[in-house]
């Protein structure tokens, strides 16, 4: 009896302990937080933003304190993993997948002077920001080399899943292909994840088999750009340079820098001059960027791409510009005409030339 | 010299203790591991134990994550007692959410007090046809359980796909693959202002109430644990096997049916792709982990949820990886595997060897 009297004391004693240290951290710094959907090391979406968040720590040093949890799924974890962090003091929080969108909304309600940064999603508050990229810039002009690149004039997607970034995607990807070979085909599969990395290369075997020779991704994991290596054919990279991975495979990449972006809304939320915005960047803002063009690639491709993503960049040229059909035929954009920003941004239909229907 | 002894009888202290003990191991290898990573092992350990019971919020997330793992656990318990393998609990879960939220959308934007039951009877009867797969194939056919309904998960995850991208999906939201969000009629009421903890969590304590009835004071109990135990014996009494596949079955599948509808109905308001999270099989973890008896059930789900919010809390405030949840929750599965030797055996100190002791 005495034995255990003596434990539950010791018990008591232990909390006691932890409870008062529990205050005892300094509070003065600004806390940013990061949440991801995949682990840090995805090399692809997650690992992109990791690099913000250490950039952030660099550009910052001692006046910010930042934090993070990976591999947060989109289901009821999420909110959880927010509020934690709000409620653990943090001043800004970038939550950087989609289907962080509605538990994102309902924590900012709760903690109004909390900041929020929601990637890729269409929900803002005066509290909540949106930021995304214009991946379909980078892909119409990666659909370029890839076009002059093919030898079998197939070219292969992988899609995640069927929502308007990754449609507009592969309808930016097959027009700038298509700009530059007639002869173009697409073959898409879609994995319904957004890293699988077993998934993803059992894809690339079947588009491979399919007479595919240079792979585009649009999920995260460098399986992919790891197979076209192995079987010698060519792959764009997704979201990080993934050179490493794919030496002669990897012919350029979109590489999502958001570095800029988020020291510039950090400095911002410090200054205090933060406001509620909707940010879609372009090439032009910096968010996208190339790697250095693989070697195989000659020189007048090379210049090809530049020229196209300078146009971009310049505002000169948009790759969605009529006269554009729906794959069904119905016509969609007239000649000259160019698409707006909120039907891009709920593009839910493949164009003419397209194969394959979209999952439903 | 350290011996080891068998009893002469199982051991009732060492049932109840070795769970005790193993959390206590779990947390000892936790000081020695935390240390190696370079983090100091104190604030780890109150991060990732002690923490998430300080704060109400806190305690409502524990709830919230506890309810579905005891529910899908008091079901499963009752055939892992019958040595019925339900190891597919996770499916039966994603139809019970998929039928309960089909109801939600079918009352979209109604009121009525019946809509949340009928929610509710749509998502047991949902998990429980689904389970009703593997038992119709055992007692037709004889076919493994364990395989058949582990392989229905996946056809489970993939209908969820395809009913979030298309015929459940929000009209209203850009074509992104997850359904409305439900009506204020169609959530679970919350148990406190502040916090989502919903009243799953008290219907989770009475089935804890029911199920202990079950198996100690009612006939189905007591055949449930002869066939477990003595399968010929409970066929001599006449009891009938493809009875109690068949009930252990509906039970189990018609608990993880709720749980699936409690989650969507729930913290997350909505049938999303990433609603299944895993409860199905971290809930057979806890079912063992709770000797497969009700109560125990209720605090081994408490602890793996325990587990969750801690491992998210040293997350986020210690950077640890995420892996390090599930490196607990292995080590815990793993110490009370090994501590249970001391259930049918006990060890001992000898003084001094002595001669007679020693076999050849």
């Amino acid at each position: 009896m005495k034995r255990w009297r003596l434990l539950a004391w010791g018990i008591v004693a232990l909390c006691a302990g932890f409870s008062l240290n529990i205050s005892a951290q300094a509070a003065d710094k600004f806390k940013v937080g990061f949440v991801y959907v995949g682990p840090v090391g995805d090399h692809g979406w997650s690992y992109q933003h990791h690099e913000g968040l250490k950039a952030v720590q660099k550009a910052f040093g001692d006046k910010v304190e930042t934090t993070y949890a990976e591999s947060v799924s989109e289901g009821p974890d999420a909110e959880r993993v927010i509020t934690q962090m709000a409620q653990k003091g943090a001043d800004l929080i970038f939550a950087t997948s989609f289907g962080y969108m509605n538990p994102v909304i309902k924590v900012a309600k709760r903690f109004p002077k909390v900041k929020f940064e929601h990637a890729t999603g269409f929900k803002r508050a005066k509290n909540v920001s949106t930021y995304n990229v214009r991946f379909y810039e980078g892909r119409y002009a990666a659909g370029i080399v890839a076009g002059r690149m093919t030898k079998t004039n197939t070219l292969g997607y992988i899609a995640s899943f069927p929502i308007p970034e990754v449609v507009m995607g592969i309808n930016a990807t097959y027009l700038g292909a298509k700009s530059v070979n007639p002869n173009i085909k697409l073959k898409i599969v879609w994995v319904s994840s957004w890293f699988d990395p077993g998934k993803e290369t059992a894809a690339a075997k079947a588009l491979r088999d399919q007479g595919v020779d240079v792979m585009f991704q649009h999920t995260d994991s460098a399986a992919p750009m790891k197979l076209a290596q192995q079987e010698g054919i060519y792959a764009i990279g997704q979201a990080s340079d993934m050179h490493s991975f794919g030496p002669d495979a990897q012919l350029t990449s979109l590489i999502d820098s958001w570095n800029p972006y988020y020291i510039k809304r950090v400095k911002e939320a410090m200054e205090g001059t933060w406001k509620s915005e909707d940010v879609w960047g372009g090439i032009n803002s910096g968010m996208l960027s190339f790697p250095e063009m693989n070697k195989v690639v000659p020189a007048e491709v090379a210049a090809e791409f530049k020229t196209t993503v300078d146009a971009i960049s310049a505002g000169k040229f948009h790759p969605f510009t009529g006269p554009l059909k729906k794959q069904d035929g119905t016509p969609f954009l007239a000649d000259g005409e160019v698409i707006t920003d909120g039907v891009l941004a709920s593009m839910n239909f493949y164009i003419e030339g397209v194969e394959g229907s979209l999952p439903k | 010299m350290l011996k080891i002894e068998q009893r002469t009888e199982p051991s009732k202290v060492m049932l109840y203790a070795t769970p005790l003990l193993a959390l206590i191991l779990t947390i000892l290898s936790g000081f020695f591991l935390f240390t190696l990573m370079g983090k100091d092992p104190l604030q780890a350990t109150k991060m990732f134990f002690f923490e998430p019971l300080t704060s109400f919020y806190n305690i409502s997330e524990l709830m919230v994550k506890a309810a579905p793992l005891i529910l899908i656990g008091l079901g499963l318990s009752a055939g892992f007692k019958a040595g019925v393998w339900n190891i597919g609990a996770e499916g039966q879960f994603t139809i019970g959410a998929i039928a309960g939220s089909a109801v939600a959308l079918y009352f979209y934007e109604m009121e009525g007090f019946y809509i949340l039951p009928l929610m509710c009877l749509a998502g047991m009867l949902g998990g429980m046809a689904w389970a009703a797969i593997p038992a119709l194939l055992r007692t037709r056919f004889n076919t493994n359980e364990i395989l058949v309904s582990l392989m229905l998960v996946y056809v489970s995850t993939l209908l969820l796909n395809v009913l979030v991208h298309g015929p459940m999906k929000d009209p209203e939201g850009m074509n992104f693959p997850q359904s409305r969000l439900f009506s204020d009629s169609a959530l679970l009421p919350l148990l406190m202002e502040d916090g989502r903890a919903h009243i799953g969590f008290v219907v989770a304590l009475i089935f804890v109430g029911i199920a202990w009835v079950i198996q100690e004071r009612h006939i189905i109990g007591f055949q449930i644990k002869v066939s477990g135990q003595a399968d010929g014996a409970a066929k001599y009494a006449g009891f009938s096997s493809k009875k109690l596949v068949w009930m252990t079955f509906l039970f189990s599948g018609g608990l993880a049916g709720l749980a699936g509808i409690f989650e969507a109905a729930g913290p997350v308001g909505q049938l999303v792709p990433a609603l299944p999270v895993g409860y199905g099989f971290t809930a057979i973890i806890v079912a063992f982990l709770g000797r497969l008896n009700p109560v125990g059930i209720l605090l081994g789900g408490l602890l793996m949820a325990l587990t969750y919010i801690g491992g998210e809390n040293a997350q986020i405030s210690l950077n640890l990886p995420s892996a390090t949840t599930s490196v607990f929750q292995g080590l815990l599965l793993f110490f009370l595997l090994a501590t249970d030797i001391l259930i049918n055996y006990q060890i001992k100190w000898l003084s001094v060897a002595k001669p007679s002791v020693k076999s050849n």
